[in-house]
């Protein structure tokens, strides 16, 4: 099965679980948690179920496409649900056999995995999903974001595509694996790979996106201050990349590297609260909606 | 008659670390509750898997048991009238008890009689009172709690069902939304849902549903397993009790299968594999008959020998990707010259409020020198050590590290052989992490003790001049475990300094790089109170009793001298003699303490014998106590052959005279005979009987 079918299987059979099917996020950001449709939606009473697949940029991770396990950019298969389901875990065994895993021919395993990411104000309990002893998925039953309490509990659902690509396409190198018939990661993503990693490495100007960091938090701010929750978490979004690009770069000195992620977690952390807020004007206008959270 | 009892709490998997305990609270939780109620049961068996904890109860009475209960009522003035005539309370008070006043008597509670009756109580129908076992479901504690789902409630993980059996009938209850019933579920791919017909058939349905619910029984399938592949290939799989337990708390139907990886990888060092297969992978290393690491490894598998070489194949896979990674990074490292790694240790920060690795080595080292200069090493030591000091925490930096972060020391050691650091440095790097736990060794080699106390001395100097300071459970740095370390490889190396003067050592060094607002002598008080407490803990442990051990915890005293005069006393206190001696020098020491500022003897104003022979026997001790050879032993020695002078001067000599001048004087003596016994311990702190 080739990267393209299992991302349409994923896409079939969680659109049968009543998941909104959406599309990548377009600012760049290092995880699909960081997705407004994860991150944002996450937060308040209302139900929310959606799938998307997420780009996530890593910039530490640039290898120049050299190494066979590690990427500038991977991507994960993001599956939110809110409330949990009681039967998510069938739901996401029911996945792999879709993808041809036969559990009985496996070892699968929930091995113990807390998550937790202090610059968004976010800790969750759950597993990682071991497939004969390789982590092939993040399962997180998020309890805080933004600093706020999750009621109800959403699950996340984080597939690492290439990790299982390998497994599935039996390939020991990332870039041998097939996206599409005739194409495979190296056609598609190496050149990128190169570039990136050249760029964040050596050509990136670091006092360019200091600035850049300065007017994306400036203008965050200023958005909050007008209630526009959507604009100002883009800005936030943006100061975490170029955050990520300094870090990797090597450009943030120590005492500076505490402040920009402490910088960025009192963004988020507003953001989170004047989402709630926003919403709560709205006065919630999902919560009741009839089919919007049958899987409860 | 009685009928066994059956609880089974279904869970998503719960972490393997908190099974086993979970399983016994569980045990514990159930036969508290009935015996709260009287119930009578023969045993309590309890059973464990990821998903389910469970608990049945044996012999399990169908009735509380009766019994006989005395009730109090009104005193008995109360209860008789003038006229001894039952009163109205005493009426009401049999009635209210279902009894007549014909069956009061009187019983005497702290010499008032009371009225009493005697009432049979019938115990209830036990399957009546186990739908309160929900309390007992709800009530457990787990290290992790979450919420799940729109319910409220905190549990380890998310119930799914509850089976819960009384002989044959389901006990009704509901608990976190889910009904009671008598249905479970077997293994997730080779089970299913089970009916359970009787609470003790527990155990072999679960078995036909591939799901091995006695924790004992799956060890021992596990070590079967093991020892087969030792016997099918000529290996040694040597066993890590706690990578067995943690194994056996990850899998319901446990499957031992083997592995193999690259011959090439074995030139790895072996921590590094073992790190990969057991830390990152919960597999089992695999040795040769005479313990060489072979390129094989065994895991355990959730389930049956179904397709077990693809399962095989897909963990060969995954170990393969991480040693290759771990290949690459240790040719990397090999690349990168120490000096390089030093200089990236400034750019990484051990603390926000305190300041970069770099700066803390720096710390490391000026401490060594200092620590090196106070214990007299030889050069050769303190050349080593400094060496050592400069470079201990260049490994961090390595990629090794930043992938396998239980490394460190490890790695370092390694590295710094390889790049052409001399043998005892490499070792020094390794060893000043010691000791790892409590139970680890202290550094052996001079050098590694050296950097190891500069280590954690400058961690938790640094830590309270920021005001980090342990109190009750917390202690997230370890500091209290740091400062047992420092404590423990003091004393095992017989440096015989102050701890004082070490602490001001690392004090020092602390203030000149400006750490933390807290003053020198504030920071020298608060850890001299936080060693002390360190100190006596050691000392319980080595089994001093507490009030000798509060005898030598002095403030200047060194370690080895505190430990050596504690085992003196520890030797002596049974001994003859012990209990004179003690109350003589504890009385001198007391009188000495009325004397205001220092005196000066002047033995023209002794008045008798005694106060001379004594006098004698001062000069006599002065000349001997600091003589070269002298041990804690001879200066016990030394101060118990006063004794019968002291004794005899208190028969015939009153310190605290009318007359000024002799009471100074006399006071004098006493305290400079009290410098002495103080020298040696707070005698007055021993206690005799």
């Amino acid at each position: 099965m080739n990267i393209q079918e299992m991302i349409l299987t994923l896409q079939k059979h969680w659109s049968d679980q009543g998941c909104i099917l959406m599309q990548a996020y377009d600012v760049e950001k290092g995880a699909g948690t960081m997705s407004p449709y994860t991150f944002l939606r996450a937060i308040g009473p209302e139900p929310w179920n959606v799938a998307y697949v997420e780009p996530s940029r890593r910039p530490a991770d640039g290898r120049y496409g050299d190494n066979p396990n590690r990427l500038y950019q991977h991507h994960q298969f993001q599956v939110i649900m809110k409330p949990s389901p009681d039967n998510i875990q069938e739901l996401y065994l029911d996945s792999l056999k879709a993808l041809g895993i036969d559990p009985l021919e496996h070892d699968i395993r929930f091995v113990e995995d807390n998550w937790e990411n202090p610059s968004l104000g976010c800790a969750g309990l759950g597993w990682e999903v071991w497939l004969d002893g390789m982590e092939i998925t993040q399962f997180t039953y998020f309890q805080q974001v933004g600093g706020l309490e999750c009621k109800p509990v959403s699950v996340e659902i984080t597939y690492g595509i290439e990790r299982l690509a390998s497994y599935i396409q039996e390939k020991e190198n990332v870039f041998e694996l097939e996206w599409t018939n005739g194409f495979t990661v190296h056609d598609i993503f190496y050149q990128p790979e190169f570039e990136h990693s050249k760029y964040t490495f050596e050509t990136s100007d670091p006092d360019m996106l200091f600035n850049l960091f300065s007017i994306y938090e400036k203008e965050a701010k200023r958005q909050m201050d007008e209630g526009l929750v959507h604009p100002a978490y883009d800005y936030v979004l943006k100061c975490s990349h170029v955050f990520n690009v300094l870090d990797a770069r090597g450009a943030i000195s120590v005492t500076e590297r505490t402040a920009y992620i402490g910088r960025m977690r009192n963004l988020a952390r507003q953001v989170a609260k004047t989402f709630y807020e926003e919403r709560e004007k709205l006065g919630f206008p999902i919560l009741n909606r009839k089919g919007a959270s049958n899987h409860e | 008659m009685s009928k066994h009892l059956l609880i089974e709490i279904g869970l998503e998997e719960m972490p393997a670390r908190f099974v086993t305990q979970s399983m016994n609270q569980l045990g514990e939780k159930t036969a508290a509750f009935l015996k709260d109620r009287t119930i009578e049961f023969s045993e309590v068996k309890t059973y464990s898997t990821p998903r389910r904890l469970a608990v049945i109860v044996k012999d399990v009475a169908e009735s509380q048991a009766d019994v006989n209960e005395e009730a109090k009522g009104p005193a008995k003035k109360i209860a008789l009238t003038e006229d001894g005539e039952w009163s109205k309370a005493a009426a009401g008070f049999a009635r209210g008890q279902g009894m007549s006043t014909d069956d009061i008597y009187f019983k005497e509670i702290k010499g008032i009689e009371y009225a009493h009756v005697k009432k049979f109580v019938e115990g209830q129908e036990t399957a009546l009172l186990l739908t309160e076992l929900k309390d007992v479901i709800l009530s457990m504690t787990f290290g992790k709690n979450m919420r799940w789902g729109s319910n409220d409630i905190r549990y380890v993980r998310p119930i799914k069902w509850i089976a819960a059996l009384f002989g044959q009938e389901v006990v009704s209850f509901e608990a976190a939304g889910v009904q009671t019933g008598n249905t479970t579920s077997g293994h997730r791919f080779l089970g299913g849902q089970a009916v359970i017909i009787e609470a003790d058939e527990y155990v072999s349905t679960l078995k036909e549903q591939f799901v091995i619910a006695d924790p004992d029984e799956r060890r021992r399938m596990i070590v079967t397993g093991l020892e087969e592949l030792e016997k099918q290939n000529g290996w040694t799989i040597p066993v890590d009790e706690s990578l067995l337990e943690e194994v056996n708390n990850l899998v319901e139907y446990p499957t031992a299968l083997s592995g193999s990886y690259n011959e090439e990888f074995l030139d790895l060092p072996e921590e590094v594999l073992i790190t990969s297969m057991k830390e990152h992978q919960r597999y089992f290393p695999v040795r040769s008959a005479e313990g060489v690491l072979l390129p094989h490894f065994v895991t355990v598998r959730n389930g049956n020998s179904h397709a077990i070489e693809k399962v095989a194949r897909g963990n060969e896979k995954v170990l393969r990707a991480r040693l290759a990674d771990a290949d690459f990074f240790y040719k990397e490292d090999q690349k990168t010259p120490i000096s390089d790694s030093l200089e990236k240790l400034e750019r990484i920060v051990y603390h926000e409020k305190i300041g970069t690795l770099s700066e803390k080595v720096g710390r490391i080292r000026r401490v060594t020198n200092r620590l090196a200069k106070q214990f007299g090493v030889s050069a050769d030591v303190k050349k080593q050590a400094d060496r050592a000091a400069e470079i201990c925490k260049f490994d961090l930096v390595t990629q090794m590290v930043y992938e396998f972060p239980e490394l460190q020391g490890v790695m370092g050691e390694k590295y710094a052989r390889q790049k052409g650091e001399k043998e005892e440095v490499a070792v020094a790097i390794n060893e000043h992490y010691m000791p790892r736990s409590a139970d680890d060794h202290v550094p052996a080699t001079a050098a590694g003790a050296l950097v190891s106390l500069a280590d954690k001395l400058d961690t938790i100097v640094s830590c309270f001049a920021v005001g980090i300071i342990p109190t009750g459970s917390q202690d997230p740095y370890a500091l209290r475990r740091q400062a047992a370390g420092i404590v423990q490889t003091m004393m095992e190396h017989n440096w015989n300094v102050a701890l004082s003067d070490v602490l001001t050592a690392a004090i020092e060094e602390v203030k000149a790089d400006g750490v933390g607002d807290k003053g020198a002598e504030a920071l020298q008080d608060e850890l001299t109170a936080f060693f002390a407490l360190r100190v006596k803990h050691i000392l319980q442990e080595k089994g001093i009793r507490y009030d000798l051990i509060d005898a030598v915890l002095s403030k200047t005293g060194t370690l080895s001298d505190m430990q050596e005069t504690a085992n003196v006393l520890m030797s002596q206190k049974d001994e003859q003699g012990f209990k004179v001696t003690m109350e003589a020098l504890s009385r001198v020491v007391n009188i000495s303490k009325k004397a205001d500022g220092p005196l000066r003897v002047d033995p023209a104003l002794f008045e008798n014998e005694q106060e001379k022979d004594l006098y004698d026997e001062l000069k006599k001790l002065e000349g001997e106590w600091n003589q070269s050879g002298t041990t804690a032993k001879s200066r016990y020695d030394l101060l118990a052959s006063l004794q019968p002078a002291i004794e005899r001067y208190f028969e015939h000599t009153m310190v605290m005279t009318e007359d000024e001048a002799l009471k100074q004087n006399r006071l004098a003596v006493m305290q400079n005979l009290a410098r002495f016994i103080l020298d040696f311990a707070e005698v007055p702190a021993v206690l005799v009987k």
